[in-house]
């Protein structure tokens, strides 16, 4: 097979069933028969109703889960354990309080013994790339939240990954630190085409990002029942974009689509 | 009505507030020893409770002398061996108990089979008067330091390792998740995120531990020793010398605001990364 067409990412036939831990027979299946592909070098993004699965879907992505069922294959290779080609941007705070912000940066060189003086070389560099030159002695306490991101953008993309998997990385910004970070996120990736799976409730945000949308139906048992190519021209701006009738359109078509799920989405959480 | 309202601008002056705090906890000191001097000063109060004018002194004290013998110790220099003594015991056993706490603690939290056996016994050792142990601790050691530190050591181990384990079993399971996809090994998850978990706590109970390394070691001295402030107080209390009881013991209480001085100093530096209150600065 040529590898141009084997994907980066497979996540084949997934099943996820979580089981109480205090009474093993109430079990509650997150995810069910999903399937998502992810070639090299895509931008795809994943939406879908709250407590749907997505951060499931991706902690099975990076191997911190291990599917009841299905297989995960990174470049056809069947997955075991972590997925080292994968950087992973948590939806919660994950940096290192300990740590200012550049040995937050720096750690994962540290962790692969580059030497102190060229991780922090590039580190420098890393945090000047994502707007925070300057800000390396502080601790993540003393950084706003929208900047701990950034932070954690660095410390992620600073390994280089060949797969980038963020969940929900902007849903805590505001809207124009968020459409200003969107499109650093898209320079960044233009610069050096990684694949991406991008999680996100925001439609627009989706839309505008990504190669590809793939919709989520609304747990449990969720699996993707839409994916929309997105034939937007790059290189986009997210402000601009979203003014455009081609935009539009895909918005409509895609929001027809997810509408019944988030719908049942939210009247599943309102009986609980 | 005018000298009321000039008494009551007068009173806003020095009442207790932010600036002149320092001022009245040295007035209210300076006032306890007034107090403690007017009612045991013999033939000053007329003898409503003790019928004998000494008694009261026999049995509090006179803050006079008590100062004097103070000021004898350092001044004559007598104290410095003893003083020394107990420090070095308290520093011994601090050190000693928060290593020691610190490795146990991390590898009992990191073996879930381990600390599932150990579990009761270390409730059980936990939940023992452990000064009970000082005797048996001079009958090991000896009356030299070592029975000492060992007493402190049983103290402070203890804090320390709960903390250790605490702070293991605290770490965010996300910043865990993160140092593994970063590419931690096992070995760098335990330096670069259980430990820095783990001493954060361990920081957070120095008062207490520095506390009880010199409790320990003062009461191991107090039970059985030739050297150290714990045995001149004992020796004192052997000959009813009461002002010399509570030199000692104002001599032990000082230096134990000094000790409490030195660890917040050190906390203040260790703990930088933590989240403090209110870190704005007054323009
Ligand atoms: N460890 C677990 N044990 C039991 N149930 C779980 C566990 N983790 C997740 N779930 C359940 O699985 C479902 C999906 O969770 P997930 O975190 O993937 O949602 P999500 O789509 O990321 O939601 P959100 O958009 O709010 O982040 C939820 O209903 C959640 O309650
Ligand atoms: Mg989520």
């Amino acid at each position: 097979m040529d590898s141009r067409d084997t994907p980066a990412l497979a996540l084949e036939n997934i099943t996820v069933t979580f089981a109480a831990r205090d009474a093993k027979d109430t079990r509650y299946t997150a995810v069910q028969d999903a399937t998502l592909l992810v070639a090299p070098g895509e931008f795809v993004s994943v939406v879908g109703p709250t407590g749907c699965g997505k951060s499931t879907l991706l902690n099975i992505a990076v191997g911190l889960l291990e599917p009841s069922a299905g297989t995960v294959k990174v470049f056809g290779e069947p997955l075991a354990g972590l997925n080292r080609n994968a950087g992973y941007l948590f939806q919660t705070e994950a940096l290192m309080p300990w740590r200012t912000a550049l040995d937050n940066v720096t750690v994962g060189l540290e962790f692969r013994g580059v030497t102190r003086e060229e991780s922090v070389i590039r580190a420098e560099d890393w945090l000047a790339r994502v707007g925070l030159a300057g800000h390396g002695h502080r601790y993540p306490h003393q950084l706003s939240g929208g900047m701990r991101k950034r932070v954690a953008l660095a410390q992620t993309l600073i390994l280089d990954p060949q797969i980038i998997l963020m969940d929900e990385p902007f849903s805590a910004l505001d809207i124009q630190t968020r459409q200003m970070m969107e499109n650093e996120l898209l320079e960044l990736w233009s610069a050096n085409r990684k694949s991406v799976v991008f999680i996100t409730h925001d439609l627009e945000e989706a839309i505008s990002l990504s190669d590809r949308v793939v919709v989520l139906s609304a747990g449990p048992g969720t699996r993707p029942i839409g994916e929309f190519t997105i034939d937007l021209p790059r290189p986009r701006d997210v402000a601009e974009i979203r003014l455009t009738p081609r935009f539009i359109e895909l918005h409509t078509k895609i929001w027809r689509a997810m509408k019944d799920e988030v719908l049942k989405g939210y009247a599943r959480t309102r009986i609980q | 009505m005018r000298e009321q309202e000039s008494s009551k601008g007068l009173w806003s002056k020095i009442r207790p507030q932010q600036g002149n705090l320092r001022l009245w906890q040295v007035g209210m000191l300076a006032a306890f020893f007034a107090i403690w001097h007017v009612l045991t000063v013999p033939g000053l109060m007329p003898p409503v409770y003790f019928d004998d004018a000494n008694k009261a002194a026999f049995f509090f004290g006179e803050p006079l002398k008590v100062l004097g013998r103070v000021w004898d110790w350092f001044y004559l220099g007598a104290i410095y061996e003893h003083l020394w003594v107990t420090l070095w015991e308290t520093f011994l056993a601090f050190v000693i108990g928060t290593v020691s706490g610190l490795v146990i603690g991390l590898w009992l939290a990191l073996n879930p089979v381990a600390s599932a056996l150990c579990d009761p016994y270390i409730k059980a050792l936990n939940s023992m008067p452990r000064v009970i142990l000082a005797p048996i601790f001079s009958v090991w050691f000896g009356l030299d330091i070592a029975s000492k530190v060992a007493l402190g050591v049983t103290l402070v181990f203890f804090i320390v390792f709960f903390n250790v384990y605490q702070g293991v079993r605290e770490v965010s399971p996300t910043v865990l998740a993160n140092a593994r996809i970063l590419g931690a090994s096992q070995r760098q998850l335990l330096r670069h995120v259980y430990v820095p978990s783990a001493m954060s706590w361990v920081f957070a109970s120095l008062h207490n531990s520095v506390g009880l390394a010199f409790v320990g070691a003062v009461v191991g001295e107090y039970l059985g020793s030739s050297r150290g402030v714990g045995y001149l107080i004992l020796q004192a209390e052997g000959t009813f010398d009461i002002n010399t009881v509570f030199a000692g013991i104002l001599v032990l209480t000082a230096f134990a605001l000094v000790l409490d001085y030195i660890v917040g100093l050190a906390e203040k530096r260790l703990m930088v990364w933590q989240p403090r209150q209110g870190e704005t600065e007054r323009i």
